[in-house]
């Protein structure tokens, strides 16, 4: 049935004769009645998130942009911008943010919507879009002279337009004003003066509050609605949209009613023909999940079907409010059949009763297969949907897989007597490359595959090709996922792809980890395996799109559009390389920092040789925390603290933080992880790019030599081609410098942690204390650092900085790493562990590719001169390869291996 | 000289484009006291290689060059404006002249056509103002580490372009042909510039619209789609839209498929005799060439038919023969 007296039944499309509107950012958005519905994001708005607005008013424009690309990302077909507020230029910040989402094409592939209240800014806007957009928004408020005009333009700027149900008496708020306004505007538009194509017209018929209290409101809703059917029955083309929320906002501060009423008014606003809308995803609630009893009172309001309907409403909104503030736990969940509390567990994470509930499951099944096959699916299925639709977490999914494990491992032992082996969606086999032993983005790959119904062989990390190769045939996999997280790992990646092919392998090849990147797949792994495919995953939570369309049987279509993707990234990558200008080594050389060396720059140390420190309290490194890395493992972007309330993983972000923080207080409490750190101050001097360490102060007895590398990008007349060895004083100035070193680990006896956790199939803790070791170590750095700045050696004695100020960096000197930007070449490892004893001191290891055993560990060197910054290397001449090999003493073809990332040839 | 409107030719027959202009223009061997001429003897900078100064200079040269081609069968000629904006004339400190360039240009050009339509009213030679992408780019920083910053302002770009699209329409241009677009945003500046001249006008005359895929990706340089390029380009009622340059037929072809599918306008195309060499020359004979093309002929993708870099009048005969055994595409 239609809700609009005149019209039987849903509403169906009916101007075929039209063409349809055609959208467009860097890809086609064609609006075909069997879109259904194009929902709009509306996070980039500053009179709408907070957030946004802070953004943009300290120009923290990559958060912004941050911000664009994850309502892409969660579904949004067209992006609203929107820069009206009173403390910030609207016209300029419109064009920044434009020009700069142009240049990001995962959110300039979509169409933008240029909102304003004010001419110049969507002028300002429309000029910076090479795509069709919308205007949102215009209307007859000043007048028709002023919509013509305007009109006119949005014709000729080539972009659709909303229309305002709003003239010169104001806004229409009855059936009867919205008819005769956008009646009126239509004519004019599409009229002579204008023709403007009615395909490219889309009416905001203004959702209002209702259940307000107010009487003239009770309609708000229904005439809206009816009015839709109107306009998508009566004027050819027209389209119509409105901003969702509004009509809640008598409910503000109670969520279940909001997303309640936008999703019952959205399910009947949809099917009267409202094909466009500004949506939260976060405040919809799904229209079949709404509580029955709720959703009457909800649509009694909406529909206005009873005098007492707000009332009835308001009274029911108390009682949802009440249960939420008092946070009591409510177990009505348990009195469901056991399929259905078996979902709920596994949504909401919850292990209390799974093993009760699975063993009733089995007894109420005929084989235990069936309970996996079933129920278990059931759940794991609407988790990935829920997961795929971005409306739950990371977090939240490894939770949900901490229950799928424990109810598949009590169901094993019966498995097994049934001998009756288990489907699975398709075969697996992750791996971290050999040299490599950082495992914590594989082990998350590998849970949310898992949820997904893969069948995950896991082989661990440092694993050599000649294994990996093994195990995949042994196994009989599907696919292959590599992961890894330093830069010799991207070369060993290129030796297992190529290893692939001479094999005659053929099935896909996954790349993953920190240091990979899309590029480096594109240009140095795809074409060594050209018998099969070579993919780059971002994250976990693409993993599962990537494989199932590997998998799938749209595989091929997938492949060839990864292909396409690939050799545009190669044409674009040797555009830029080429774009890019170098100098030689000699004058990079030329061209350092030309630092004045003085004495007084010069800090002697109280003390040289080497300092351990063992059994740190930990107590005392926990405030050293810097915790925005530890939510970016966990795939929750954001800063610390404001991560917390961010509008999106805020809620889950401050959930994760307080798991973390009462497993850290347990590790202080219970000692869980021992730590161990060496330091060492020498007398050095640089030679050219080289520091000599000294055995003593005598400075006659070289006992070290550290290589540094020197940027070799060309550099405008005020900048310099920056080294390390820069900030130690040459050794014709003939005076006595220093350099300082480090190795420290915080991960001594975690594994038996980590043992214990897996064996108890939980995979959630067992990758927390993993990530909170990682950040132990950086803490322990940063504590030691400070004692070496005020104290140790002493040079910033009076220094006095907060922990963001840490996290900054505005301390005074570096510790910059090996392996790391300003001195990308792992090689100078092993030499700081020879100086500083460290495998003795801490117990640390180096691997075959110069990875640190246990992970979380750290080592650097300390420079203390007042000019030493970070900086990049970025890309080097093979001239720089070759003199860099001779004076290591080292075959160029080696140094080009262990570089392979900096080379730029 | 009255012609029959090309709207309704467009309708029974292929039209044929020219070919390039400036392969040909080197054969003339000309030097910098050539560019210069008596007009710009004591201008402040080198002008050698400035070809669309000929128009004010050598105007004989284009007539020449025009005329081979009219000879080899094009219904269309192209100006010899494609660096014709105050923008890219910039390089040459020669902004006061464009007006004149472009003018002249067209007036040389529309001679040339009438000189023929006259010996054949048959078949009638229209002129199509060219109108480049100028040098700087809308959607694009010219500087890496600066994503956000842009070389030139959409409102310096309107200035230029309505410019040089009254210029072309004074010295008598038919239609208007904006071409090797690579940046849509610049093109979308220059329709907009183009319908803004046509009101103050009180005229309006066909435009041309045509795009450039760089390479095998499939997307402008600006990184649209085939398809996603057509909706931005299409609000105005435009005579043709299609793709020239960077690539050759054979590599045009999937694009021109995406864009004949979903237009209502007519398609056009003029590839470059295939992909440049080594040496950035190009090697594809007239044969290769119209080998490829009717393909597009066979699968009725085309109206209007024509050749970018390194075709000749030779190219161009080759084209105009093989495409007036055919039927046009059906547009609508």
């Amino acid at each position: 049935m239609s809700l609009h007296p005149d019209y039987k039944g849903r509403y169906e499309y009916k101007w075929h004769n039209l063409p349809f509107m055609k959208l467009s950012g860097l890809e086609p958005l064609i609006v075909t009645p069997e879109l259904n519905f194009i929902n709009v994001g509306e996070r980039t708005n500053v009179t709408g998130s907070r957030k946004f607005l802070r953004l943009i008013k300290d120009e923290l424009f990559d958060e912004a942009l941050a911000i664009a690309r994850e309502q892409v990302e969660n579904g949004a077909q067209i992006i609203d911008v929107n820069m009206d507020e009173g403390m910030i230029d609207g016209a300029e910040s419109m064009t920044k943010f434009l020009n700069l989402i142009a240049s990001e094409p995962d959110i300039s592939k979509v169409p933008i919507m240029i909102d304003s209240s004010k001419w110049d800014i969507i002028e300002a806007g429309l000029k910076c879009a090479q795509g069709k957009c919308v205007v949102n928004s215009i209307s007859l408020k000043g007048g028709e002279e002023e919509f013509i005009d305007q009109a006119k333009k949005i014709k000729r700027y080539g972009a659709a337009t909303i229309v305002m149900a709003f003239d010169e008496d104001g806004q229409a708020d009855t059936y009867a004003r919205r008819v005769e306004i956008v009646q009126r505007s239509y004519d004019i538009l599409t009229g002579p003066k204008i023709k403007f194509p009615p395909q490219d017209i889309i009416f905001d018929l203004n959702v209002f509050p209702v259940a307000t209290g107010i009487e003239e409101h009770r309609l708000n809703a229904i005439d809206f609605i009816q009015a839709t059917r109107w306009v998508r029955e009566n004027l050819p083309g027209a389209h119509v949209s409105g901003g969702v929320s509004n009509v809640s906002f008598s409910f503000r501060g109670n969520n279940p009613v909001r997303e309640a009423m936008h999703s019952a008014f959205l399910y009947h606003a949809i099917r009267e023909g409202m094909d466009m809308g500004i949506v939260n995803p976060s405040m919809l609630e799904i229209y079949d999940d709404i509580p029955k009893d709720l959703l009457e009172r909800v649509e009694d309001v909406l529909l206005n079907r009873r005098g007492d309907s707000t009332e009835r409403l308001l009274e029911f909104a108390e009682t949802v409010v009440g249960t939420a503030k008092e946070k009591k736990v409510d177990h009505a969940w348990r009195d469901h059949p056991v399929g259905k509390r078996l979902e709920h567990a596994l949504v909401k994470g919850i292990t209390d009763f799974i093993i009760e509930d699975t063993e009733e499951a089995r007894l109420a099944h005929e084989k235990p297969l069936h309970v996996i096959e079933g129920p278990l699916m059931d759940g794991m299925n609407v988790v990935g949907d829920l997961f795929g639709a971005g409306k739950m977490f990371l977090p939240q999914v490894v939770k949900s897989a901490r229950v799928m494990k424990k109810a598949v491992a009590h169901l094993l032992p019966f498995l097994e007597a049934d001998k009756d082996g288990r489907q699975s969606a398709g075969k697996i086999l992750l791996a971290t490359v050999k040299g490599d032993v950082h495992d914590i983005g594989k082990n998350i790959v590998g849970v949310v595959l898992g949820c997904n119904g893969y069948e995950i062989i896991d082989i661990g990390v440092m694993v050599p090709p000649d294994k990996i190769l093994a195990a995949a045939k042994e196994h009989n996999v599907d696919l292959i996922g590599l992961s890894g997280l330093i830069t010799p790992s991207l070369d060993e990646m290129v030796t297992v792809a190529k290893a692939m092919e001479k094999e005659g392998f053929n099935i896909p090849l996954l790349i993953g980890g920190a240091t990979t990147s899309k590029v480096h797949t594109a240009v140095k792994i795809e074409e060594h395996y050209k018998a099969g495919q070579a993919v780059y995953v971002l994250d976990a939570s693409r993993s599962v799109t990537v494989v199932s369309k590997l998998l799938g049987d749209k595989k091929d279509v997938f492949i060839k559009e990864t292909q396409d993707d690939y050799a545009k990234m190669r044409f674009h990558h040797a555009n830029k390389r080429a774009k890019k200008e170098m100098v030689s080594i000699e004058t990079a050389q030329e061209n350092k920092q030309p630092i004045e060396w003085k004495s007084q720059d010069i800090i002697a140390p109280k003390f040289t040789g080497l300092k351990v420190y063992n059994d740190v309290p930990l107590s005392d490194l926990r405030d050293y925390i810097d915790w925005t890395p530890f939510f970016q493992t966990w795939d929750l972007h954001g800063k610390y603290p404001r991560i917390l309330e961010d509008d999106i993983v805020g809620h889950e972000a401050t959930k994760l933080f307080a798991d973390a923080n009462k497993m850290l207080d347990q590790i202080c409490k219970e000692k869980w992880v021992q730590n161990k750190a060496v330091i060492g101050i020498w007398p050095a001097n640089a030679t050219g790019d080289d520091v000599e360490v000294y055995k003593n102060e005598d400075r006659n007895e070289v006992i070290e030599k550290f290589f540094m590398l020197r940027q070799q990008q060309k550099k405008s007349s005020k900048a310099f081609n920056h080294s390390l060895a820069d900030y130690i004083a040459p050794k014709e100035t003939g005076l006595n410098d220093y350099i300082g070193g480090f190795a420290v680990t915080t991960g001594l006896g975690i594994e038996t942690h980590i043992a214990r956790f897996e064996a108890d199939h939980d995979d959630y803790n067992s990758i927390m204390i993993k990530a909170l070791a990682d950040r132990f170590a950086e803490a322990f750095t940063e504590y030691l650092h400070e004692k070496v700045r005020k104290d140790v050696w002493g040079y910033a004695s009076n220094e006095t900085l907060s922990n963001a100020d840490l996290i900054k960096e505005s301390y005074k000197g570096i510790r910059p790493a090996p392996g790391y930007p300003a001195c990308p070449d792992h090689l100078e490892k092993p030499t700081l562990f020879r100086l500083l004893n460290a495998e003795k001191e801490t117990g640390i290891t180096l691997t075959d590719s110069m990875a640190m055993y246990p992970t979380a560990s750290v080592s650097g060197w300390y420079f203390a001169h007042p000019e030493s910054k970070y900086f990049g290397i970025g890309k080097i001449q093979k001239d720089q390869v070759v003199q860099y090999a001779e004076r290591k003493g080292e075959s160029v073809e080696f140094i080009e291996k262990w570089l392979s990332s900096n080379l730029n040839y | 000289m009255d012609k029959p409107n090309i709207r309704n030719i467009l309708k029974s027959k292929i039209l044929v484009l020219d070919g390039a202009m400036g392969s040909l223009i080197q054969t003339y061997k000309l030097e910098e006291e050539d560019f210069r001429g008596k007009r710009f003897k004591n201008h402040t900078h080198s002008l050698k290689g400035n070809n669309d100064l000929l128009a004010l200079v050598r105007p004989d040269i284009l007539k020449e060059i025009h005329c081979l081609y009219l000879e080899a069968g094009a219904d269309i000629l192209e100006t010899n404006t494609f660096s014709g904006t105050t923008i890219a004339q910039a390089d040459y400190a020669l902004e006061f002249a464009v007006y004149d360039i472009n003018f002249e240009s067209a007036k040389v050009a529309r001679e040339a056509a009438d000189q023929y339509t006259a010996k054949n009213p048959n078949k009638p030679r229209y002129v199509a103002g060219s109108i480049g992408p100028t040098n700087r780019t809308l959607s694009i920083s010219p500087d890496v580490n600066d994503p956000g910053f842009r070389a030139v302002t959409w409102d310096e770009i309107l200035i230029a372009y309505k410019e040089q699209a009254r210029a072309l329409i004074d010295g008598g241009s038919d239609l208007l042909l904006v071409e090797t677009i690579f940046d849509t945003l610049n093109a979308k500046a220059c329709l907009y510039a183009i319908d803004e001249v046509f009101e103050e006008k009180g005229i309006n005359i066909p435009i041309m619209v045509s795009g450039t895929i760089t390479d095998a990706s499939g997307r402008t340089l600006s990184g649209q789609t085939a398809e996603a390029f057509l909706a931005s380009v299409s609000h105005l009622e435009l005579l043709s839209v299609g793709f020239n340059c960077a690539l050759g037929a054979d590599m045009m072809k999937p694009y021109l498929e995406v864009i004949s599918k979903n237009t209502e306008f007519n398609v056009s195309a003029h590839p470059n005799a295939g992909l440049p060499n080594e040496f950035g020359e190009y090697d594809e004979t007239p044969e290769d060439m119209a080998s490829q093309i009717k393909n597009f002929l066979d699968e009725s993708l085309i109206n209007i038919i024509g050749g970018c870099c390194g075709t000749t009048p030779e190219h161009i005969k080759a084209i105009a023969d093989l495409a007036s055994t055919y039927e046009p595409r059906n547009a609508n």
